[in-house]
């Protein structure tokens, strides 16, 4: 679950990354290297998730249903669908194949 | 501050542009508060994780953490790997932010992806400091609504599995991370990335396994020598519009 006191850390340690160049400007820049890393790291986490969020449940396999409509959209997404088609397409080809009895 | 004379400030076509991204972003915020309630999460975390962190990817890494079992810190630790990239565009509309301490520090609140990357777009000094604010305020009332009504709605919902609702989650992270992927060296390190987390899954306790994703970034290379030229360089002149801007393009294009 998420007690309130991972809620308020999450929050205090965003708002010190976006407070940090207003405050600290004028008597630090970062280095090009520190920004690539920062910018390639926020989408290695975030196919991640995808890739976990779409394949497992718990320590296992998520069943095929599950991994196929996420498929789907993001062969949408691809296609450049608006983004309610891309989200309602996925969810719906998942239950659609839980209604054929595809795990 | 006048907020009349700050929408003056801007081009009509910057304004729709904003109102634009503003209800792309309304329904990642009523997606966010839908899965995280049928999820079974209680309604009050998606709302306080909007206003307090609001920063829309790591809202939904956090509540992925959590939902998939994972533990509270995990999830802060997954959230917090995933906003440093809001370092760097703080330090670039730095020039933004000043003013009396009290519009600072409640103008840091309002930095996301989107209204620094309005912003750098902005060649005037006036202009940036509108395009900022105007994006920001509006983003951070859209967003905020947007998740209280989506999370009101996911409560309705029943049985979330049979709707397919498991699969929407992943569904609308890779609809927002795939216009990044379009670097290579970064569609490298994230694919190393995805395979270890999903490699690693049986064996380690939930919520690691996306931490220890960020191995790909021994793949993530140097920046571009254009980029890499000018590693001293004053934030005036640093450009991370880069991937921002390419967000918010994509949002638009989402939208249409």
């Amino acid at each position: 679950m998420m007690p309130l006191y991972a809620v308020l850390l999450l929050a205090v340690g965003t708002y010190a990354y976006r407070v940090a160049g207003p405050l600290l400007g004028r008597r630090l820049a970062l280095s090009e290297r520190l920004r690539h890393l920062l910018a390639v790291a926020a989408a290695v986490l975030l196919v991640a998730l995808v890739a976990t969020g779409a394949l497992t449940q718990g320590h296992g396999f998520a069943g095929w249903a599950r991994p196929v409509g996420v498929l789907v959209a993001g062969v949408l997404a691809w296609r450049r669908a608006p983004f309610p088609a891309v989200v309602v397409a996925g969810a719906a080809a998942t239950a659609l194949l839980r209604l054929c009895g595809v795990g | 501050m006048d907020m009349r004379s700050l929408l003056r400030t801007l081009e009509h076509a910057t304004l729709r542009d904003i109102a634009l991204v503003c209800l792309a972003d309304a329904l990642v915020g009523a997606s966010f508060g839908a899965i995280s309630v049928s999820g079974g999460l209680p309604l009050w975390v998606p709302i306080a994780l909007s206003v307090l962190v609001f920063a829309g990817g790591s809202q939904f890494a956090a509540v992925g953490v959590v939902l998939s079992g994972g533990g509270a810190l995990a999830a802060v630790a997954t959230g917090l790997v995933l906003n440093a990239r809001l370092l760097p565009f703080g330090f670039a509309v730095a020039d933004v932010l000043q003013g009396p301490w009290w519009q600072r520090l409640l103008g840091a609140q309002l930095l996301t992806d989107e209204s620094a990357a309005f912003a750098i777009q902005q060649r005037d000094p006036r202009q940036r400091r509108a395009a900022f604010w105007i994006c920001g305020i509006a983003l951070f009332v859209v967003w905020n609504a947007a998740v209280v009504l989506g999370a009101l709605a996911g409560g309705l919902i029943g049985n979330t599995d049979a709707v397919g609702l498991d699969a929407a989650f992943p569904a609308v992270l890779l609809a927002l991370v795939l216009p990044s992927l379009a670097d290579r060296r970064t569609r490298t390190a994230a694919l190393v990335g995805a395979v270890a987390a999903v490699a690693v899954t049986p064996f380690v306790p939930a919520g690691l396994p996306v931490l220890l994703a960020l191995v790909g970034l021994l793949f993530a290379g140097r920046p571009e020598a254009g980029e890499s030229a000018g590693s001293a360089e004053s934030p005036e002149s640093a450009e991370p519009a880069e991937f921002a801007a390419v967000d918010v393009v994509a949002v638009k294009e989402g939208v249409r």
